[in-house]
């Protein structure tokens, strides 16, 4: 077993863990941060991307032991359905989900690329950055959509 | 009623906040206290008898609850997983069902077919104790090849050529007579490639056993689970249902495959009693890959006549189906009653007949995945209809409209009688969108560029709104495909719309409560759409085949004007007024003539304080329950046309332009169906550029995760142009013909035709991945060059 | 995964003496692929040396005419480092072509180089340019270090430190990506530094990263990509599998430089 800390959400958190213990497995089974989904095994379809020390990892192909000390935020950190973060509100306005699996993951993403990328991206940019997040149900159309338009809302 | 909310109206989804939050509740994110995991071992052989299998070292292991196996599943006289829809052959004997075991009994016949469960404290114990089983296998021929199937080891004992069934349909007679008076006959080879549906959400369930109550619940990735429920108590046996409650919480997506019934929620939830504890599964993505039913999976010849004047006379068709190893809960009716009906297409084709032959073959069962046969039927008839219209010189455009069935209702000759339609103003709305008149100069300044440009059609149709029951019930089917529903007045007037219906990306919790609401004439946010959990919901058939709109809300419709009628004779005793004075509009019950109105919710409060009546006369609440049985299918039809544009350096296929023009009849939130038409088009872009489950000879899969199975990406698609038309549905109170499955249905052979356009033949498989198409330009070079 | 034990070293001191005392330990980088492939039960560390807490391995800097990155650096900081783009922007654009944008906030340049995955980006860069890997023991020239799928020179204990990088005169990478997992089907990695022309693919060869000699001769008459119009790659030795056959990565081999030749003179 190994001891991890780390911020989740703003939050200070300490566990003893089995080293094998993967962030996602972290959020979801020990802080109850099921927002956060595992939809592959071999860290390509993004369901579980959170950010760590501000940037966009797969948290299903990172061991928690490795984030002792960073600060993670999850999508349960970004907003809440009375205060929405701008990215959340902008895929409800352009229906940029269906099922909402690979929703969390997408968010976490797209805010990720506006850290990266700046408030105003075109459509060959976010379909770009989007490699590594796959949705089954939207087509991406209105995911593309809902990111431009988020982005620029996070001004 | 506000214009914003009403029936038509782009209004955002309701159940988005929890979705967007993190808030969602899917199956993997409920523990039950004190639960265990299971892991299932699977075959790593496709097809092997079981001679020894060991499990003692397992069950000693750290943390083990229970190793379970075939065995004990037979000594607790649970049966097999069953196939709901029988098949019966040319000569009227029915189809050869072997037994489909949960977990193996004595055999396995697919690689990732179930030999055992492990039950532990954790999942990693539950794997690790996995490996301590030992199986001595009997490996036996795999059989993967279709067109070797007959001459190949027995997979069933009761199927020793591995034919499930050799099926027909249509007028062989008139048909041949069609195509002795033909003057040209177009022919086609096609295969209709495998895929595996990948919703994003992994299959899970949890198995939790009261032993107070005597009752088990079972938490599960299902479409519908109340069809689960009934498999699991009428034919396999776990308990009856009035002990077995079945919640399917919010479903990360479906496309089919979590319609059926499968090995592993079966287990857990038998398992459950036996271990005395919540048992939890969750599949991980290469289970997913390994088990979960796949779809599509043909093998095709088909023949088209045509008479001098390039109308079609007559069609035959000879099918193979890939069934799988065993088959699967709707499997059989899939490349049979969901395919061969719908070969007509959009034509007036005179005669038709198609032979179909379901296979046996030892990889994962093959069922309904979204479009469900239908897709197979528009790929084999829009690209055959293609190449007739290419080999008679005539533009394809041209050729299809020549070709439409004009007039309705049409009564084709494979059973469907469609009951409205244009497929005429379709086409023409698409041509218009698609600049279809400049494509000439389009592909030229392409070919300026090294590029060949290509443009294809696909003018689908579909039957959706399944089903009547009578019907499929005459076609072998083992249920009703009918939809219930039930309305809850409130005292205070909000209202619970119940529905067997459900949802899992459809979005019915916006588009129910569009419906109810605008019917009620209350607020959008009074209602409350209830779905999924057998103790809430009497009965449903849920969601699949486009049916939740044009069944499940016309089961609402039913209901709600129950409601109404109630509410009327409330608002008389009320009002003091008769009955038939009584008029109820834009959420006000008045009586005519009179400014004397009571709103839906005063109304609602009358009927449970029943002061104004005597309970003999009129009962007090109001609470009403439908059951809607269609009368016939929805058609469902339209035009979508791709134009690609090929890097023949490479094979690269990049859409450039996407039209899609659909009649869905009328449509509650075209938000919602958009979005629908999307992912459809995704899917069926996925299908003919992407997609495709290869198994090697031994039966591997080898396509079992991403790293071989191409997912459609954000950057393999262009966003989509979208455009409707409407012909009413005449067969629903509502008009409604059902979107959900139309983009997968239409796209396959647009982007196919597209591709032959460009390159100048026909010989382009699906998927057509780089590879493919830069050998399909060599070709296409060759082919010039000898020209 | 099976368990292991967990150790997070400060320094690459510690960490060679934790991979030299547990044997069949590993180091743990960005863990994009060891992870992955840990999760599937296909490898079974006893020991995960994590060197994501290890002082002094990541960073970039220029030193004289090389490029030297620390090999714990990330590949979305090689990507988007002003260093990098300035002086050898070849290099900066392959980091921002591997994996997608959550595998570069993690995945090194050291692991991806240690680990030599035939279907890799970096490798190619590596021999490409001709750089050195600097490890806790020695320097090894790119031409020495891959030694054919997954194997290297790294002995035991030897932990790669950092890359260097010596700054070609032009050079640019283009993949041809395996549509699935997005690794190269085929990926040329062009590098001109005075009358040298390095021609490296990867994802073609079964045997890992190779030097293409065709398309070297060609371009070292002219480095142009009209020299390459005609060259043949031959089809022996490269990889077929359900994605490509051979003789399609051999066409795309040339196909793939020229298009690198041309970005290369365009800058």
């Amino acid at each position: 077993m190994a001891s991890v800390s780390m911020t989740v959400n703003g939050k200070q958190v300490s566990a003893t863990v089995d080293p094998r213990t993967l962030l996602a497995q972290f959020l979801r089974e020990h802080l109850h941060l099921t927002g956060t989904h595992v939809g592959c095994d071999t860290s390509q379809c993004g369901a579980c991307v959170v950010h760590v020390n501000g940037r966009a990892v797969k948290s299903c192909t990172t061991l928690a032991v490795s984030c002792d000390g960073a600060t993670v935020t999850t999508i349960e950190g970004i907003g809440t359905a009375d205060n929405l973060h701008p990215m959340q509100a902008a895929f409800r306005e352009n229906h940029g989900l269906q099922c909402g699996f690979c929703t969390p993951g997408m968010i976490m993403s797209a805010i990720d690329i506006v850290n990266r990328k700046g408030n105003k991206l075109d459509e060959h940019t976010i379909r770009e950055e989007l490699e590594g997040n796959i949705c089954r149900c939207t087509g991406y159309h209105n995911i593309v959509k809902a990111v431009a338009q988020g982005a620029a809302a996070m001004k | 009623m506000s214009a914003k909310t009403g029936v038509g109206a782009p209004v955002l989804r309701k159940e988005d906040f929890r979705f967007i939050t993190g808030k969602g509740q899917y199956t993997d994110d409920i523990n039950r206290q004190d639960q265990a995991h299971a892991y299932f071992l699977r075959s790593p052989h496709a097809h092997a008898t079981i001679k020894k299998l060991d499990i003692s070292a397992a069950k000693s292991a750290p943390g083990v609850l229970g190793v379970l196996t075939g065995d004990d599943l037979a000594a607790d006289k649970i049966g097999g997983l069953i196939c709901g829809w029988m098949i019966h052959n040319k000569d009227g004997s029915p189809m050869k069902a072997g037994a489909h075991p949960a977990l193996a009994q004595g055999k396995v016949r697919y690689v990732g077919d179930h030999v055992a469960v492990v039950i532990a404290d954790t999942y990693a114990q539950a794997k690790d104790a996995a490996e301590k089983i030992v199986v001595d296998y009997q490996v036996l021929p795999a059989v993967v090849d279709m067109n070797k199937a007959k001459s190949s080891a027995a997979i069933h004992d009761v199927a020793p050529d591995n034919v499930v069934y050799d099926w027909h349909l249509g007028d062989k007679a008139a048909t041949d007579a069609a195509f002795s008076k033909a003057k040209h006959v177009t022919k086609i080879d096609l295969v209709n490639n495998r895929l595996i549906p990948n919703a994003m959400e992994p299959r899970a369930a949890i198995g939790d056993f009261d032993a107070g109550t005597g009752v088990y619940t079972l938490y599960t990735t299902s479409q519908n689970p109340h069809v689960a429920r009934l498999v699991l108590s009428a034919f396999v046996g776990i308990a009856p249902e009035h002990k077995l409650r079945v919640i399917a919480p919010d479903v990360g997506g479906g496309f089919g495959s979590k319609i059926f019934i499968y090995a592993e929620e079966t287990v857990c939830v038998w398992a459950s009693k036996k271990v005395g504890r919540p048992v939890k599964w969750t599949a991980d993505r290469t289970e997913a890959f390994l088990s979960d039913a796949h779809g599509r999976d043909h093998i095709s010849h088909a023949e088209l006549a045509l008479d001098d004047k390039g109308k079609i006379l007559g069609l035959r068709v000879q099918t193979k189906a890939n069934l799988g190893a065993y088959l699967s809960t709707f499997s059989s009716c899939v490349p049979t009653y969901l395919y061969a009906p719908l070969l007509s297409g959009q034509y007036d084709i005179p005669a038709i007949y198609v032979e179909v032959e379901g296979i046996y073959t030892t990889t994962a069962p093959v069922d309904a995945y979204r479009g469900a046969g239908r897709p197979e039927a528009t790929f084999l008839v829009e690209r055959i209809i293609e190449k007739a219209a290419r080999e008679t010189g005539t533009d394809p455009a041209t050729f299809r409209r020549k070709n439409f069935i004009k007039s309705f209702p049409h009564q084709t000759p494979v059973i469907m009688a469609y009951d409205t339609g244009n497929y005429t103003a379709s086409l023409d709305l698409a041509l218009e969108m698609a600049d279809y008149k400049n494509f000439a100069k389009r592909k030229k300044d392409s070919a300026k560029n090294g590029k060949l440009r290509g443009i294809g059609f696909s003018a689908y149709i579909e039957a959706c709104g399944i089903a009547p029951s009578a019907a499929v019930g005459s076609l072998g089917a083992g249920v009703g495909l009918w939809e219930s529903a039930e309305i809850r007045v409130n005292p205070v007037g909000t209202v619970e719309v119940l529905t067997g219906s459900h949802s899992h990306g459809q979005g019915h919790e916006t588009t129910f409560a569009q419906l109810v609401a605008d019917r009620l004439g209350i607020d959008i946010d009074s209602v409350a759409v209830v779905h999924g959990d057998t103790d809430k919901v009497q009965f449903g058939m849920g969601t699949y085949g486009s049916r939740s709109g044009a069944v499940g809300m016309s089961a609402i419709v039913k209901a709600v004007d129950k409601v109404i009628a109630k509410g009327k004779k409330v608002a008389a005793y009320a009002l003091e007024a008769a009955e038939k004075d009584i008029q109820f509009k834009d959420g006000r019950f008045s009586v005519a003539g009179t400014d004397k109105s009571l709103a839906f919710g005063e109304v609602a409060l009358q009927a449970y304080i029943a002061h104004k009546f005597n309970g003999q006369d009129l009962e007090p609440g109001l609470k009403e329950g439908a059951f809607y049985d269609p009368t016939n299918f929805t058609f469902p039809s339209g035009v979508h046309i791709c134009e690609v544009e090929i890097d023949p350096d490479t094979g690269t296929t990049d859409i450039v332009k996407w039209t899609a023009v659909d009649d869905f009849g009328n449509v509650i939130n075209p938000m919602i169906v958009e979005g629908q038409v999307h992912g459809g088009i995704a899917q069926g872009v996925g299908q003919a550029l992407l997609e495709g489950a290869h198994y090697n000879a031994d039966g591997q899969l080898v396509t079992a995760s991403y790293m071989d199975y191409t997912m459609p990406r954000a950057d393999d698609l262009p966003s989509f142009d979208i455009g409707m038309t409407n012909t009413p549905c005449t067969t629903n109170p509502l008009g409604i013909k059902g979107c959900g499955e139309a983009g997968a249905i239409a796209a396959p052979p647009a982007v196919i035709n597209a591709i032959t356009d460009a390159v100048g033949h026909e010989d382009v498989p699906m998927p057509a991945t780089p590879y493919a198409v830069w050998q399909a330009c060599q070709k296409g070079a060759r082919k010039l060059a000898a020209e | 995964m099976y368990a292991f034990n967990y150790h997070a070293p400060k320094t690459v001191r510690q960490a060679a003496t934790l991979l030299a005392k547990n044997e069949d330990g590993k180091v743990l980088a960005g863990g994009q692929t060891l992870l992955p492939t840990m999760k599937q039960r296909l490898a079974s560390p006893s020991a995960l040396i994590d060197l994501n807490h290890a002082e002094g391995m990541s960073g970039i800097e220029q030193k004289g005419r090389n490029i030297v990155i620390g090999a714990m650096t990330r590949h979305a900081d090689v990507a988007t480092s002003a260093v990098v783009k300035n002086a050898l922007p070849a290099l900066a654009a392959l980091a921002g072509g591997i994996g997608d944008p959550a595998v570069r906030n993690r995945g090194t340049i050291g692991g991806s180089i240690a680990n030599n995955d035939p279907a890799a980006d970096y490798p190619s860069a590596v021999l490409a340019l001709g750089a050195t890997i600097v490890t806790n023991k020695r320097k090894i020239a790119a031409d020495d270090f891959f030694q054919g799928m997954f194997a290297t020179a790294l002995e035991e204990g030897e932990i790669i430190v950092k890359v260097s990088f010596p700054i070609p005169s032009k050079a640019a990478y283009e993949k041809f990506p395996n549509p699935a997992s997005r690794y190269a089907l085929v990926g040329v990695f062009v590098a001109k530094k005075g009358a040298d022309v390095r021609v490296a693919v990867t994802g073609a060869g079964s045997n890992g990263v190779f030097r293409s000699k065709e398309c070297e001769a060609a371009l070292a008459a002219r480095f142009n990509a009209k020299s390459l119009d005609g060259v043949k790659v031959s089809a022996s030795g490269l990889n077929a599998d359900m994605h490509a056959s051979a003789d399609y990565r051999a066409h795309l081999i040339p196909v793939m430089a020229k298009r690198a030749v041309d970005k290369a003179l365009a800058k």
